[in-house]
């Protein structure tokens, strides 16, 4: 069964005629050649996957591509390129918060929607006081970034990048 | 994955007219459980009926009562950052953030959350048997890879556990499904007993009619007490949970506990809340009454009642 | 070059650039998404067909039939691969494994079908379609039931299976302090993020091969092999590599399989393999049973040192040679080690991060902090004690460089150990505090390793060598070799790697990826400098080569004038004498952790976690901090919570995914320390450097489980230490 469907990339529209089976990670990998995104295990345990929907970040393998017609995605490759980084990216090569490489697109896409997620006040499991607004420190980086693996184990550096880029941005 | 017919819904009714009349018809929203089940042809449905854009599904509601209305497809994410929820259901709030990630809270919904289906290995690889999977076809974790399975609550032949953080909660919280039918018409089901015990037909995990759709969770108004939420894990994040402990309690000691990692569903026994102030011995003997444990999971049951002595010790200090 | 005589001062010792912590190079491309892996490669090849393995259902028997008519009928399906047309194979014979199994099937989820479908979702949908009848039969499956029938393997690591040295059971009875004790450690998996892919082209009787490889010869020869090629007719490709840890040493079901499919089906074919395959289809590191026996005298002087290692492997398989490092770690006159080798029908045993050391680590170094509790000895005091400064086997052999007794005092200092105390006597609120320590061991490994280096013109210089990077920097520590051999700046370098088209390298592996790599081009590059010597008129001995300019006395020319009349060229590598033979080079370490036990449900914290290194130069200080904390990593996952879980009865690996098999998230680590001694080794190589990524594995678990043990006093020798084997021993709640 194929389905048409209307994707913005990166502030780019694409319009796609896929089977309904392909995930959103195999639409960005497979049909838009967007391959920062990577598949690590297909089955949201990982979080290399990871891109950002609507404003959200979400495991792009765990959902359809045609259920996202009409809306908005970023990915690595839209958050910056070569001799025009983000900041999150530039921080990660900084403190060589990455080995392989492999993890590091959904790292940095979490990493920037977890800032989000703080500023937007949404707590998480570490948050010592539910009441009190989300802020920001090292314990909460480490939970919220959980959701993606570094088999490579560059964690402590991935942590010093992350609080490093949300400085620069306060 | 086997090839499925897709459309979007138009309205909850309309959805579940569709279900129930289309052969292999089945709901998706979130699709975290369903899509990585159905990538193993373990759910293999031929018509997708996607109700992640109905209108009004997303929103959390003050209700008459004074309690809250939470729309099927508000995400995890969401729902555990409503300032309400924060405040009066903290208990919910903090299972919710024990559960996944952050990217799976953002896509996971309040519904299916509360209908995903064990995490149990055999489940999952359809080289094995599996009574939920396949009935009659046997079950591969007795006398297998137990350690994660059911002590309570469990049968002869499934001993899996139902894998969430939030439908304890919701448990503890006497929350209230509403549905609407294929039928247009609309029940309320205490989430107390929409969740079946495996007994001998462990693929029935639900009273939900063919094609009836969850549209909201609703919880009573607000109990006060103290909420404590603790999930115990081999690591520290984004896993099951070994066990889970949700608890209530208030200032003279009364309270209310359900579990969560060791039943075919969350884990609440009346009598045991009863029992809270005369600690956590009394109240985990009667919560684990009939505990049948394997080799490899029979820590489960000191691992609860100190767990909840725990608990109750941040609780009253 | 041929290295058989110690370093003396060379262009590497200016120091410009090599030793400080340069940003990877390949950064950009990689944090941007832009770096192409195996499966990725659109550019190149704009329109694969897709290939998806089917693995076998049971772990030991026969395939009865195989019907694929319903596959084969399925749409979008091109072509579907079993035994029965895949054409002639050839069997390897390293691994024990046939990457195509059938009729026989060795162990579960060996491949036995691959689907070639115009899309992915359609080959996948397909593989389901194929009915297969297997006879099953009973296989061996359980390490323990089979020890007792483990026998001899004809070597490990290729040297000698069994030691002795002395009289090691006289002098164990005769110690006045004796302590015997057995240890396990479980099945691990390497499920780097990336899972095993490849992508296959034919141009004729020409086979391209985009494949995800650590070791670019290596793949190209077994491909040949496999596929009964010549050589010449293979070509490897692997710019960028997902992480390996060993996974990636040899070829998988995913690069046969493209290549077999990409044949059939006369277009190219891109395969990957699924996670749970990169479990059960692949290799891990096999489970041991170890013993370790230690005498000392009252002061505790070890005189008599004894450990035996037990693994499981497919027939013709390796062991795991976890009694490696107790060859070599500490003094004692009597001693030995046994490794035997038991026949399991489980996936294929195979190298991961470390092998030998990186279990046996685990269990000797809680070994040594048992001794030294029952000697009444700090645990650091007891393993200084016990240093030595030649092979304990062969005292006649030095040490090339080893300064373990520093590692463990340095650390002590910076870790704050002298505010250890009792098992059980700090607590902090919940948690009950504590801090273990454990000796780090690695051998350094000398392998022959080639580069070629070309000047142009511009004065830019481009490098090019088989070796890969898998996340270890080589692309970083190549570059940056070339600029401080040159004396180029270093976005002059141009890195070209991962092709078998390219001198043929060390490869990524055992540790000794980057100072061999770095050598092979540090040899390249002299040669080079001699030519631009000849080319310019310089006498090459005298001759500086800095900031683009070659001088000499007073007479300055620059670089890119030697290309003036076109590109200069130059292969050379670097081959190893004897040095080895006549110095133990080894790579050391001490770790220090600091872990917090839950005094009522066990769980465990790891709060600070401190590695000191003694690997002779550092290349690249940051690159190879991020190799040591990774490892660190990778031993918190061992010691806490990594188990491949066996089922005995039907042969396979549970938990084969990444929810079942876990490994630490981020929330499961603190920051962590590193410091490098500084140190040089001029009998390692012209680098003076060696191995230090698998360096940081070995001891870390050891030294989480004797921190787990000082917190609260109860003593785990089977890993993991997950709660449940906590509780029984903590205090009442």
């Amino acid at each position: 069964m194929r389905h048409s469907l209307a994707l913005t990339v990166n502030g780019q529209d694409h319009a796609l005629e896929l089977d309904t089976r392909t995930t959103l990670l195999d639409a960005l990998r497979e049909h838009l050649h967007l391959t920062g995104a990577k598949k690590g295990c297909d089955h949201g345990q990982c979080g290399a996957c990871t891109v950002i929907v609507e404003g959200r970040r979400i495991n792009s393998c765990l959902t359809l591509a045609v259920m996202h017609d009409g809306d908005a995605i970023t990915t690595i490759e839209g958050l910056g390129a070569p001799g025009d980084l983000h900041p999150m990216q530039a921080a990660f090569i900084k403190h060589d918060g990455y080995q392989c490489g492999y993890c590091t697109p959904g790292q940095i896409c979490s990493a920037v929607a977890a800032l989000d997620e703080i500023r937007a006040d949404m707590p998480s499991h570490v948050s010592p006081d539910l009441d009190a607004p989300a802020t920001f420190s090292g314990e909460e980086i480490r939970e919220r970034m959980s959701g993606n693996l570094c088999r490579c184990g560059a964690y402590s550096n991935i942590v010093d990048a992350i609080t490093d880029a949300a400085e620069e941005r306060v | 994955m086997r090839t499925f017919d897709y459309e979007r819904a138009t309205s909850p009714a309309a959805a579940a007219a569709r279900v129930a009349g289309t052969p292999g018809a089945r709901f998706i929203a979130g699709g975290t459980n369903l899509l990585d089940l159905m990538k193993l042809e373990i759910e293999t449905p031929a018509h997708l009926v996607d109700i992640s854009r109905l209108a009004g599904l997303d929103r959390i509601e003050e209700t008459p009562e004074g309690g809250l209305r939470i729309g099927a497809l508000v995400r995890n994410s969401d729902l555990a950052a409503d300032r309400r929820v924060r405040r009066d259901y903290a208990v919910l709030a903090r299972a919710l953030l024990a559960g996944a990630s952050g990217q799976l809270r953002n896509k996971a919904t309040t519904a299916g959350n509360l209908l995903q289906r064990t995490r149990c290995p055999y489940f999952y690889d359809g080289n094995q048997p599996c009574n939920k999977r396949m009935a009659g076809s046997g079950c591969a974790a007795i006398g297998g890879f137990s350690r994660n399975h059911a002590v309570v609550g469990a049968s002869e032949v499934c001993i899996a556990t139902h894998p969430s953080d939030m439908a304890v909660a919701m448990r503890l919280l006497d929350a209230i499904v509403e549905t609407v039918r294929a039928d247009g018409s609309t029940h309320a089901i205490p989430v107390a007993t929409l969740l079946t015990l495996p007994g001998d037909t462990p693929h029935v995990e639900h009273g939900l009619e063919p094609g009836e759709l969850i549209t909201a969770v609703t919880l009573p108004p607000p109990i006060g007490g103290t909420h404590v939420y603790r999930k115990v894990r081999d690591r520290s994040s984004y896993a099951f949970a070994l066990i889970a402990v949700g608890m209530v309690v208030q200032e003279d000691g009364s309270g209310r506990v359900a579990l969560g990692g060791v039943a075919p569903r969350p884990w609440r026994v009346e009598d045991a809340d009863a029992l809270l102030p005369r600690g956590a011995r009394a109240t985990v003997e009667a919560l684990l009454t009939g505990a049948k444990t394997t080799s490899e999971n029979a820590f489960k049951l000191p691992l609860v009642e100190r767990t909840l002595v725990s608990a109750l010790a941040e609780v009253r200090p | 070059m041929k290295f058989d005589t110690p370093a003396t001062g060379n262009a590497i010792d200016r120091l410009t650039i090599i030793g400080h912590p340069v940003d990877r190079i390949d950064g950009p491309l990689k944090t941007s998404g832009r770096a192409p892996y195996a499966y990725e490669h659109h550019a190149a090849v704009p329109n694969p067909a897709y290939g998806v393995i089917l693995g076998a259902a049971i772990a030991t028997g026969r395939i009865r039939s195989i019907d694929t008519a319903a596959a084969e009928a399925a749409p979008g399906v091109l072509a579907v691969i079993t035994y029965e047309n895949a054409g002639k194979i050839a069997q390897p014979k390293g691994p024990p494994l046939a990457l195509l199994a059938g009729p026989r099937v060795s162990s579960y989820d060996q491949a036995v079908a691959l689907v070639v479908a115009e899309s992915f979702e359609e080959a996948r949908a397909a593989t389901r379609l194929i009915r297969i009848d297997y006879a099953r039969e009973q296989g061996r499956y359980d390490l323990a039931a089979e020890k007792d029938a483990a026998v001899m393997p004809p070597s490990i690591f290729g040297g000698e299976s069994d030691t002795a040295v002395g009289d090691f059971d006289a002098a164990f009875a005769a110690a006045p302090v004796r302590f015997d004790q057995q240890y396990s450690t479980p099945d691990h998996s390497h499920v780097m993020m990336e899972p095993h892919a490849s992508l296959a082209l034919w141009e004729g009787e020409a086979l391209t091969l985009w494949t995800s490889s650590q070791m670019i010869a290596g793949a190209r020869r077994a491909m040949a092999m496999l596929l009964g090629l010549d050589p010449q007719n293979v070509r490897i490709l692997s710019p960028y590599i997902g992480g390996g840890f060993g996974a990636k040493l040899g070829v998988r079901a995913d690069a046969l399989l493209a290549a077999v499919g990409a044949r059939a089906v006369g277009r190219p074919v891109k395969v990957a393999l699924t996670r749970p395959q990169s479990i059960n289809n692949t290799t891990h590191r096999p489970a041991t049973l170890q013993r370790i026996r230690i005498g000392a005298t009252a002061d505790g002087r070890i005189t008599a040192i004894g450990h035996e290692g037990w693994s499981g492997n497919l027939p013709g398989g390796s062991a795991e040679a976890a009694v490696q490092q107790t060859r070599y770690l500490y003094a004692g006159a009597d001693r030995m080690t046994t490794t035997r080798l038991a026949v399991l029908d489980l996936p294929e045993g195979g190298a991961m991060r470390a092998p030998g050391e990186a279990p046996g680590m685990m269990a000797l170094e809680i070994a040594m902090d048992e001794m030294a509790e029952r000697l009444g000895l700090d645990p650091i005091a007891f393993r200084i004690l016990n240093d030595t400064q030649v092979d304990p086997e062969n005292p006649e052999r030095p040490y090339s460089l080893r300064q373990l007794t520093r590692c463990f005092e340095e650390g002590a200092a910076a870790f704050g150990w002298d505010r250890r105390r009792a098992p059980g006597a700090v607590r902090d609120g919940r948690w009950l505090v504590g801090m273990g320590v454990a000796a780090a061991f690695r051998n350094n490994v000398p392998m022959k390793s080639a580069a070629r280096v070309v000047l142009n013109r511009d004065g830019r210089v481009t490098v090019m060598t088989d070796m890969t990077d898998i996340g270890t920097g080589s692309y970083t520590i190549i570059a940056q070799t070339v600029a401080e051999a040159m004396g180029v700046p270093l976005d002059s370098v141009e890195v070209l790697l991962g092709d078998s088209r390219f001198p043929v390298s060390a490869g990524s592996g055992g540790q000794w990826g980057a100072h061999n790599a770095t050598s092979g081009v540090f040899a390249a590059c002299m040669k080079l400098r001699e030519d631009v010597a000849l080319k310019l008129g310089f006498n090459s001995a005298e001759t500086v080569f800095e900031d683009g300019m070659v001088r000499a006395g007073n007479r300055h020319v620059p670089l890119a004038q030697a290309a003036a009349e076109g590109d200069l060229t130059v292969d050379d590598a670097i081959e190893y004498g004897d040095l080895d033979k006549r110095y133990q080079q080894s790579t050391f370490g001490a770790h220090f952790v600091e872990a917090a036990v839950d005094a009522a449900t066990g769980e465990v914290r790891v709060r600070r976690m401190l590695a000191v290194c003694a690997a002779g130069r550092i290349l690249n200080p940051k690159t190879a901090r991020s190799q040591v904390i990774g490892a660190m990593v990778m031993g918190v996952g061992a010691a806490l919570m990594e188990e491949l879980v066996v089922d005995r009865r039907f042969g396979f690996f549970v938990n084969h995914d990444l929810a079942g098999y876990e490994v630490p998230v981020h929330a499961d680590i603190p920051h962590q320390e590193v410091i490098f001694l500084d140190e040089v080794d001029p009998i390692s190589s012209p680098m003076k450097a060696k191995g230090v990524g698998e360096l940081g594995i070995c001891g870390v678990g050891a030294a989480v489980a004797n921190a787990i043990y000082n917190a609260c006093g109860v003593r785990v020798r089977d890993y993991p230490i997950t709660l449940d084997k906590l509780i029984g021993g903590l205090p009442a709640v």
